[in-house]
């Protein structure tokens, strides 16, 4: 446990609302108009965490507890990323089957309580939110595996961290790491309900897929899923940028300004693909999915064949 | 060193576009597909052997001329005059296609790993030809059109070219300009074959050949 890893998981949780907003920022940018502020997520939260919530009489204890889920899974998940480019607070050999559980964990508790609330919208939210995450997970594993070939190690500390590190690896697996952060990049895209694969300014309950499961929530419950997603962006984003950025060479304070940075540009990214293209059709969100897990599987291939 | 990486980069993107045509959903799309395809072949043989002999350059710019500038937009009028820009309309739907395109990637390095001849080559370049291969034949056995059959032959042969790049020290160029031809002769039957099932029947669908009768 070191004062860097610390530094950066408090990084992680400060500057997590930040990133849609950088996102949201590009886009208005590349279409000309001049967009809402890049902190305009830490507004929305203070204004949010100040009302008062209202429960639906059908809902129970699981629509309460979700976003106290929703915001805690993604916390934990954060302690296995070394997010500061050297070794993350907490790592064991397989801890990137944790990683995955503990979002998955998040994703189910907040399908459960979109059932709860016993509306035919947000079941059929619930239902896109757990096909769509049931395809981005082999993707996701996949591309752990790749670079559990890639560096020999076992934990994401040292997949991504100081002690196997992509910096090495670049040299020797340079394709297989590049499909991996392209499928990574599909990953997040899906994870963080971004578009193609869903977009967070439709209000169209027919189509939506992430927004459409959080209708009901309100007031400190809705601040708390809107900075769970936050959270679950800049953890993936971080999970990218270990991929990209061989930081291992680099000076410690260093580190975590390439990780700040990294993460930027990944937002700056998103922005990008959102305004060149459209949400795609919702039949045709599978083959999106699809696609990352095939680039995932050729990069293993490519691997094992050395 | 360099040029074996680029040679790599090269054959990771012909695979890449062999995916690019079996998950798209539109014919123009799978024709520029098979068109970035061809180009890149066109490149192998320069990033294959560092000393460019003029067998070489000419083998490319035959390739780079026929396989990604003649038959694409070959394709393309084919296209044009005969008014299809509808869906791919695949028998096996996109998801399966691509599955089982990288199944058959898997399938073929495990098959060149295997092979005797590997030693002094790239095993991706054994790997890229015989999935290229797997994936033509695929194209060819659940696309509906008439015209994507053209393409998944085209991918076939492209497969085919590159496991004659594996011994193109040894063999004459003969053998391949016998490739090229044989694909512009192929494609251009096949072509006229594309119209007469437009003219007779008002559509490209192959299944619908069962109903010829002489």
């Amino acid at each position: 446990l070191t004062g860097s890893a610390l530094l950066s998981q408090g990084a992680l949780l400060v500057l997590a609302p930040a990133l849609p907003g950088v996102a949201a920022k590009t886009k208005a940018w590349l279409t000309g108009r001049r967009g809402a502020p890049v902190l305009q997520l830490y507004r929305d939260l203070g204004r949010l965490w100040g009302k008062g919530v209202v429960y639906s009489t059908t809902t129970t204890w699981m629509f309460r507890l979700a976003p106290v889920v929703g915001v805690v899974t993604p916390l934990l998940a954060g302690l296995l990323l070394p997010l500061n480019g050297d070794a993350a607070v907490l790592g064991f050999a397989g801890d990137f089957v944790a990683f995955a559980g503990l979002l998955a964990l998040g994703r189910f508790a907040l399908v459960l309580a979109a059932l709860d609330t016993g509306s035919s919208f947000e079941g059929m939210g619930a239902s896109r939110e757990a096909t769509f995450a049931s395809l981005v997970e082999p993707a996701l594993f996949i591309s752990f595996v790749v670079l559990a070939l890639a560096t020999g190690q076992q934990s994401l500390s040292g997949m991504l961290g100081a002690a196997g590190g992509p910096g090495s690896s670049w040299r020797t697996a340079a394709t297989s790491l590049a499909m991996v952060a392209v499928s990574l990049f599909f990953v997040l895209l899906a994870e963080a309900s971004r578009v193609p694969v869903d977009d967070p300014a439709t209000h169209l309950e027919l189509t939506m897929i992430h927004e459409v499961a959080v209708l009901d929530h309100s007031g400190p419950d809705l601040a708390l899923l809107l900075y769970g997603g936050a959270l679950r962006m800049a953890l993936f984003a971080a999970l990218l940028v270990g991929v990209l950025m061989p930081r291992a060479e680099l000076p410690a304070p260093l580190m975590l300004a390439v990780q700040i940075g990294g993460s930027i540009l990944v937002a700056v990214a998103v922005g990008v693909v959102e305004s060149s293209m459209a949400r795609l059709r919702l039949s045709r969100v599978p083959q999106f999915l699809v696609a990352a897990s095939v680039l995932a599987s050729l990069g293993a291939i490519l691997q094992l064949l050395g | 060193m360099i040029v074996e990486r680029l040679a790599d980069l090269l054959l990771l993107l012909v695979l890449l576009s062999g995916f690019l045509i079996l998950g798209t959903t539109r014919l123009t799309t799978c024709i520029r597909a098979v068109a970035v395809q061809g180009g890149l072949l066109g490149l192998l043989p320069l990033a294959l052997n560092p000393q460019w002999s003029v067998h070489t350059i000419g083998l490319a710019l035959g390739t780079i001329l026929v396989k990604a500038i003649v038959l694409p937009s070959f394709l393309t009028w084919a296209i044009r005059e005969a008014a299809v820009r509808r869906e791919v309309e695949p028998r096996v739907g996109y998801m399966a296609s691509l599955l089982l395109g990288i199944i058959a990637v898997a399938v073929a390095g495990a098959l060149a790993a295997r092979l005797p001849m590997v030693g002094e080559h790239p095993v991706l370049l054994v790997t890229t030809s015989l999935s290229c291969v797997i994936m033509g034949l695929l194209v060819l056995a659940t696309r509906a059109k008439a015209l994507l059959q053209v393409v998944g032959y085209l991918v076939l042969e492209n497969g085919i070219y590159v496991f004659g790049l594996t011994s193109m020290d040894r063999v004459p160029f003969l053998v391949e300009i016998g490739v090229l031809l044989d694909v512009f002769v192929g494609v251009f039957i096949m072509g006229i074959v594309v119209f007469h099932i437009n003219r007779e029947f008002d559509s490209l669908d192959s299944a619908r050949l069962t109903e010829l009768k002489d």
